[in-house]
């Protein structure tokens, strides 16, 4: 029964990780109706650059809050040069622009920092087990700190005047031009905090999984099924769907499939959901009224 | 003089929609455009407010305007309610209300909330419900609303009463009489509807295949027989 206790509990740490680059995929296909296959390589990136301020001997926050910055700015970045130019072409330019920005950022983290598997450090440690050895340390701080970006996320959308006219931007492009939003700024932004939230997951998992230029294909992998469930153009969905693949991969792994097949896992969520249904447990409906 | 057009063309990829209009829009008041289907009235709008391609001049407050993009436009004062009404279905009333002032950092935004509900009673009462799941002509009052909270100096409207049942047009045309007492705001109205457009405008221009034929003070037009019947069929 401990073990069970303890899966679904390890389940909803790595649901954390998902749910964040699941926010993460939903925020720029809101706006573009794109998926960023790059979101993962983007995150990993992140998470090198965060390394090599620790190992320059910088304190762990530090470099987590100058990371985060930096990956905002790159994000930027890559919206405005490499997105905006293509943002009128066909969607097979879309996916040929996300196809070599992953190579390109794979490969380029590789070059820079090497393939050896590198130990990236947790913030989090206890001298002992906590309720009663169900839960690690680092466990529950990277949920703690997941669901404080979530919430922050939310508030922003929710309450800030900013965070409504990204929304409005990303709604109804034509309408937000006309109460004077600058949408190609909103998108750049939109992209900017994706980069920022990847990065923070990209943190959040490397003490866990070890940190390689590969480490977040798998997990790109699980976000993408959790923001399928949850519905794809729905922010708070992609979270739920998030926690949701965490639980039932570490379920599947620990009594079904075994370790080594959990990522069919998501490769079956991803069918199943759109075969069944294809807008998601959750996915937006909008009710018009003519 | 708020809005000076001069030889304006614009069209949409190969195709041609005008061809070269002059007509001015004066401050305070109504001023109408006048056409049927196709004569180029909703393609003048987009035009003004940098929505498609143009060529010519469109001098807004003393300023050149052609070519700017449309968030610069709107920044300076010129509000429009597009066909299709431009409101974002999928927020709030209170949501479109706040996008509408977005751009604007004076203290009177709150003020203007309480003019609107003046003006708009029934806004008042759909406060947090989602914009699409108002009535036509609830949208429509949302859209002006929306156009109206940006403080404009001009405000452009396409084709407010259509596909709104008769007596919803009156309501929405009571108001904008009101409107037009109240706040001093330049409107450039857009109809199909000229009975109804002519009684509440001061001055009128009537467009066909993208040329300006009329044009003159409203009340001169509605008393013209030869322009009623030619051009406004009625």
């Amino acid at each position: 029964m401990d073990g069970f206790a303890h899966q679904i509990i390890a389940g909803i740490a790595t649901g954390g990780i998902y749910a964040s680059v699941a926010l993460a995929l939903v925020m720029i296909y809101q706006a573009t109706h794109h998926v960023n296959f790059a979101q993962g390589e983007m995150a990993t990136l992140s998470t090198f650059i965060a390394w090599s301020m620790v190992e320059a001997g910088f304190p762990y926050w530090v470099a987590f809050a100058a990371t985060v910055m930096v990956s905002f700015l790159i994000g930027v970045l890559v919206e405005r040069l490499l997105m905006r130019p293509v943002q009128n072409a066909p969607v097979l330019t879309h996916v040929g622009v996300f196809i070599g920005l992953l190579l390109i950022v794979g490969n380029m983290t590789g070059w820079i920092f090497g393939y050896t598997t590198k130990v990236y450090p947790s913030p989090f440690t206890s001298s002992g087990p906590l309720l009663g050895g169900l839960i690690s340390a680092h466990e529950l701080g990277s949920t703690a700190v997941t669901l404080v970006v979530l919430t922050l996320v939310f508030l922003f959308f929710r309450y800030t005047s900013l965070g409504l006219a990204m929304r409005a931007a990303a709604y109804n492009p034509r309408s937000a031009r006309l109460v004077g939003i600058r949408v190609g700024w909103m998108l750049a932004l939109g992209w900017g905090l994706a980069a920022a939230i990847g990065a923070v997951a990209g943190m959040m998992v490397a003490p866990v999984v070890f940190l390689d230029p590969t480490m977040m294909t798998g997990i790109l992998l699980y976000a993408f099924a959790g923001a399928l469930i949850g519905g794809i153009d729905n922010p708070l969905g992609a979270v739920i769907g998030g926690f949701a693949v965490g639980v039932l991969e570490n379920l599947a792994g620990a009594y079904v499939v075994g370790t080594e097949l959990k990522l069919t896992v998501a490769l079956a969520i991803i069918i199943g959901v759109l075969v069944v249904r294809p807008s998601g447990l959750l996915g937006r409906v909008v009710t018009s009224r003519v | 003089m708020l809005l000076e057009v001069k030889g304006l063309q614009a069209g949409y990829g190969q195709t041609h929609v005008l061809h070269g209009l002059d007509f001015v829009v004066e401050e305070g008041g109504v001023t109408a455009l006048l056409g049927a289907n196709g004569a180029g009235k909703t393609t003048t709008l987009r035009a003004i407010c940098g929505m498609v391609k143009t060529e010519g001049d469109i001098t807004f407050l003393g300023e050149r305007v052609t070519g700017r993009a449309t968030e610069d436009i709107a920044r300076r004062g010129l509000a429009h309610v597009p066909d299709g009404r431009g409101t974002f279905m999928e927020l709030s009333v209170e949501e479109n209300f706040r996008l509408g002032a977005y751009v604007r950092r004076d203290p009177d935004v709150r003020a203007d909330f309480e003019r609107m509900f003046e003006w708009f009673p029934r806004l008042k009462q759909r406060w947090r419900q989602q914009a699409g799941t108002l009535s036509g002509g609830e949208q429509q009052m949302l859209a002006i609303a929306r156009a109206l909270l940006l403080r404009p100096r001009l405000l452009l409207l396409d084709e407010p009463s259509f596909g709104l049942a008769p007596l919803i047009v009156q309501e929405i045309f009571g108001i904008m009489r009101r409107i037009r007492e109240e706040s001093g705001v330049g409107i450039l109205l857009v109809e199909q509807n000229a009975n109804l457009a002519l009684e509440l405008a001061d001055r009128a221009y009537l467009l066909e295949t993208g040329r300006i034929v009329v044009s003159g003070p409203a009340a001169e037009i509605r008393e013209d027989e030869a322009v009623r019947r030619s051009y406004l069929g009625y």
